[in-house]
């Protein structure tokens, strides 16, 4: 187990390894999307309370767990960072804020466009949206930190320390709709005894979400690559790769 | 059903197409700001070896 772990932390491994896995994770995000938006826009019915302007759902939803997803991905590169002095969890962490916070603020957005028709007002300030408001803060933060320092270890420390206190904003979000009575609606989906939402609309929302998923690890890896060889450029597998 | 009620969304048309709209603007700059990206530090490393190889 060490020993893969360290193997899978090499730089020079997980570059070659990325360079496969992109190739079929793209390919699973374009036919997964395609799918997912075919079977959301045309053959899911409409609600019977919202007609068709929850269809947004296939957008929001996704993109607002997968908000949470990427922050506890950062969190957790950080913390593994922080006691292991691993490269490859800063150089991770670091490729994967910019996605995060597009997740966030598509939350964000598509929520605000839906909450219009449904709650006739774009925003208020519920512990949801607020909450959510504040993840989107914390990435940029985030990536404001990044571009701060010179040195991207200290950059990359800094960053971690910034994630990990932020993950105490992650259960707010989650358990924000039952905590305090607020506009948003409450889950439908992760409900386990019994999923309020028809077989019919569930099925394309999960191809949504592993669109939004394979997409996620589709561009962290093309980010990490680069961050791979600008650490490792003077290495002789990264000089083969650049030419040289 | 027909194409003209597939694009009305039963009234909804301008909420659910612009939240489709930038969804999928944002994603795609997500796709080429990473590829201009990786494009980017590739031209500046090979410039950096040709330079350190050279001096």
């Amino acid at each position: 187990m060490y020993k893969w772990i360290h193997r899978f932390g090499s730089p020079k491994y997980f570059y070659n390894i990325s360079l496969r896995l992109s190739k079929w994770v793209t390919i699973i995000c374009i036919i997964s999307f395609v799918c997912g938006v075919y079977g959301g826009l045309v053959l899911a019915p409409a609600d019977y309370q919202q007609g068709d302007s929850f269809r947004i759902i296939y957008l929001h939803v996704p993109a607002a767990w997968m908000s949470l997803f990427v922050y506890m991905i950062i969190a957790l590169c950080g913390a593994v960072s922080l006691i292991w002095h691993i490269k490859i969890t800063d150089i991770i962490a670091r490729a994967s804020a910019p996605i995060g916070a597009s997740f966030t603020f598509l939350a964000l957005a598509t929520g605000a466009i839906w909450g219009k028709p449904m709650w006739g007002t774009y925003w208020v300030w519920d512990a949801r949206l607020t909450s959510e408001l504040i993840l989107l803060f914390l990435y940029l933060g985030y990536m404001a930190l990044q571009s701060a320092f010179e040195n991207k270890r200290i950059a990359a420390r800094a960053g971690a320390i910034l994630a990990l206190i932020g993950v105490i904003n992650i259960p707010i979000i989650h358990y924000s709709v039952e905590w305090w009575s607020t506009l948003h609606q409450g889950p439908t989906i992760t409900k386990l005894d019994k999923p309020s939402i028809h077989i019919t609309m569930l099925i394309p929302l999960i191809f949504m979400v592993l669109a939004f998923k394979t997409f996620y690890i589709m561009t962290a890896l093309i980010r990490a690559r680069s961050e791979i060889l600008e650490y490792e450029y003077n290495s002789s597998w990264a000089k083969k790769i650049l030419g040289n | 059903m027909s194409l003209n009620s597939f694009f009305s969304m039963g009234g909804y048309a301008v909420y659910v197409w612009s939240a489709y709209c930038i969804s999928f603007i944002v994603l795609l700059l997500n796709v080429i700001l990473a590829i201009r990206n990786e494009h980017k530090v590739l031209a500046k490393l090979k410039k950096r070896l040709q330079h350190n190889k050279n001096s």
